[in-house]
């Protein structure tokens, strides 16, 4: 009885939030009601016992494909609102397909035949007690296990390709030099500064951040910057650490690098 | 579980990911050049451990070693090796300097590897995806290249169809047989007297998608575009490693599985080997680029090796078995001179670009004209034995019609191969070409050496084949 109610919660939402998905105005509302429909659906499975189903389903579908989907909506500029102009004029031939697909489906069901000696056919038994993700698991790291590292080097050959094909290394790139941004101090980047109460750092004649504290760490030839940045420890101009108010010299900072 | 059976799959591959390590933590060097030798390193030390790799059966059926398996992982290492040679030369020029491309080499290869060792229609599917990857990849691999760019395109998206063809043709084998394992697909074949249609169609599924690997006609429309866009050395490891592989899935899948239905399936191959033979000889003739030719050679050279497996009797596979290890050199050493067709730094790949060069570059000239000479079939070279013994096979098994096509064919196919050794000895000398690096030099006096004194080597390698053709029908 509690399983019913369940199933009947999960396939209502589900069959709503499907609706919901075509008929939203926003497609990001859309996207989200093809999440919440996903979810369902997982919650489907769980009822009919298949929790290895039910985690794929929200891992790839909700984590990957509908993400995906949602970036798309929002990045392209798509204008939804020209692509529903038809609708009405569309609306009957839509219709139509429907009906022949629904009298198709309708014929291939009512011959559907059930072979007389299914019964016979073996079915792959659960041990009692072994959930579906452990059996799964069994037979992919033992009996499967040459077919799963093969299908781990697919996707290595994969990634390798869309690496090769699409990466290109860009003068304008942004790469950090991992030892020096290690070195780096706060004194480097950072000046300490007694404001004035009731007076802002414009009222004190503005204050610059030191023009190299942007390249200290960076890799020679990133941020466009073709010279070797200067060693830290001696950063050209660098604000002195203990507080004083060095403010006003924006203008000197310019040459720490560009040179 | 006898995990040892793939030793040499998991050694070439975890020394696939060290040098794909050691590329990207060397990424400030110049990795590439010692990428490609360590990648040559690792197909010989995979070569040793395929020789002495044992017979059997291993990871519940998925994985078969048995003496044709060992036959076709050497060839097709053989011919990764060859090709991994073949870029060093020029690979700045060819654009592919880039120590990916060595890696995706070896990858490809570890396909093939898996693809001869299938013992179940996932290994086939996976190996063979694997594979096809790789290849698609690296006909991209010069990107910023239009005609490169749209080969691996075309390449992509047509091969993926193939792949698709291939995998619903095994769901319906699956179907019929309830299991996936060759020797279980065999045991209910052999239980049932009448061929269920459901199965015929599976059966010619999986041909179709196998064939297009093959490039043999009618699924070769790919084939010349792709050979002329890719870079070279590209192309001249797509003509052998890949082909070999599929070759041998279709040897092992039809002699093996579908080995009881024969005579449903065999018509399919004649037909496919008779248009393929046709076809590559004849559309070759109009051809004034030389990779476009190399094309439809190969359609042409696939009809001639699919004569063996028309036959359907060890001594056709045999006969298959010694023509691909007869076309892998020649091929290999053809598109060697090729890579070295260059001049004033430009590559140039007009058949009138050879003019001459038998008097401005003998030693290159006379390597191609003996790979010609072999592509043609002629005595005492090394395509003669290998186009002698699916013949051979052919006319052994009554199946006189193909031979005869297979004779005209390779007639007609001689004038086209012949064309070039006249236009490099007797046409007016174009400018000379630029001096080739060592590499090329090596590939093509090795391989034209190979070619011309197959005679010494044909005892051991009929010999090995026939051991390979009698553990395919055990």
């Amino acid at each position: 009885m509690m399983t019913q109610i369940v199933f009947y919660v999960f396939a209502t939402v589900l069959v709503l939030s499907a609706g919901m998905v075509v008929s939203a105005r926003n497609p990001v509302h859309s996207v989200l009601f093809l999440i919440l429909a996903f979810f369902n659906a997982a919650g489907l499975f769980l009822v009919a016992g298949a929790e290895f189903l039910a985690m794929i389903l929200v891992i790839v579908y909700v984590g990957a494909v509908a993400v995906l989907f949602l970036f798309v909506v929002m990045m392209l500029d798509v204008r939804f609102a020209q692509m529903r102009e038809g609708l009405q004029r569309y609306a009957p031939f839509g219709a139509a397909v429907g009906l022949v697909l629904l009298a198709e489906l309708a014929l291939a069901f009512s011959h559907w035949q059930v072979a007389a000696d299914i019964a016979s056919v073996p079915h792959v038994v659960a041990a009692p007690g072994r959930t579906n993700t452990a059996a799964l698991g069994d037979v992919l790291y033992t009996h499967y296990v040459f077919l799963f590292e093969a299908c781990g080097l697919v996707l290595l050959v994969a990634m390798i390709g869309a690496i090769v094909l699409t990466l290109r290394e860009r003068p304008m790139g942004r790469r950090q030099n991992i030892d020096r941004q290690h070195e780096r101090t706060a004194a480097d980047t950072l000046a300490m500064m007694t404001v004035p109460l009731g007076q802002g750092v414009a009222a004190n004649g503005g204050f610059r951040r030191p023009e190299q504290s942007y390249y200290i760490a960076s890799v020679p030839g990133s941020y466009g910057v073709t010279a070797e940045p200067v060693p830290q420890g001696k950063p050209a101009g660098a604000a002195p650490a203990d507080g004083a108010p060095e403010s006003g010299h924006g203008a000197d900072n310019h040459g720490g690098l560009a040179q | 579980m006898n995990w040892t059976l793939a030793l040499p799959e998991i050694v070439l591959a975890l020394c696939g990911l060290a040098i794909l390590v050691f590329g990207v933590v060397q990424k400030k060097g110049q990795p590439f050049l010692s990428c490609s030798m360590l990648t040559i390193g690792a197909f010989v030390l995979t070569a040793f451990l395929v020789v002495v790799s044992p017979d059997g059966t291993g990871y519940n059926h998925i994985f078969v070693n048995d003496s044709f398996a060992r036959f076709m992982k050497l060839l097709s290492l053989a011919g990764g090796a060859l090709a991994t040679m073949l870029t060093v030369g020029y690979a700045r020029e060819l654009k592919v300097e880039r120590f990916e491309f060595p890696v995706l080499l070896l990858f490809s290869t570890l396909g093939t590897m898996m693809m001869a060792s299938s013992g179940n229609l996932m290994t086939l599917f996976i190996g063979l995806e694997l594979s096809s990857l790789a290849i698609y990849i690296l006909c991209a691999f010069a990107r910023d290249d239009v005609r490169g760019a749209e080969a691996g395109l075309k390449y992509f998206v047509l091969g993926s169809l193939a792949s698709g063809l291939l995998l619903y043709g095994s769901a319906l084998v699956y179907g019929f047989a309830g299991t996936m394992e060759y020797g279980a697909i065999q045991t209910a074949l052999s239980a049932t007297s009448a061929v269920p249609m459901g199965l015929m169609i599976g059966i010619v599924f999986m041909l179709a998608g196998l064939t297009f690997k093959l490039s043999a006609v009618p699924f070769h429309m790919w084939t010349p575009d792709v050979y002329q866009g890719a870079p070279t050395p590209v192309t001249a490891f797509m003509a052998g490693a890949p082909k070999i592989a599929a070759f041998a899935l279709l040897l092992r899948v039809m002699a093996g599985p579908f080995g009881h239905v024969a005579p449903q399936w065999q018509i399919l191959i004649e037909a496919i080997s008779i248009v393929s033979m046709l076809f590559g000889s004849l559309a070759a003739i109009p051809q004034t680029d030389i990779k476009r030719l190399m094309a439809y050679s190969s359609i042409g050279h696939m009809g001639y090796a699919l004569m063996g497996l028309s036959a359907g009797t060890e001594e056709g596979m045999r006969g298959t078995l010694v023509y691909l290890t007869t076309y892998l050199l020649m091929n290999v050493g053809a598109f060697a001179v090729i890579i070295a067709m260059r001049r004033k730094g430009r590559a140039v790949t007009g058949i009138a670009d050879l003019a001459g060069l038998g008097r401005t570059d003998p030693g290159l000239a006379t390597a191609m004209a003996i790979f010609m000479f072999s592509m043609a079939g002629a005595p005492p070279l090394a395509g003669f034995f290998g186009k002698l013994m699916v013949f051979y096979a052919a006319i052994n098994a009554h199946l006189f019609g193909l031979a005869a096509v297979g004779v005209v064919s390779s007639v007609i196919g001689a004038y086209y191969y012949v064309r070039i050794i006249k236009v490099m000895f007797f046409d007016e000398a174009a400018a000379p070409l630029d001096r080739r690096p060592l590499s090329l030099s090596f590939v093509s006096v090795g391989m034209g050496i190979a070619t011309a004194g197959f005679l010494i080597v044909l005892g051991p390698v009929s010999t090995a084949a026939q051991a390979a053709a009698q553990a395919l029908f055990r």
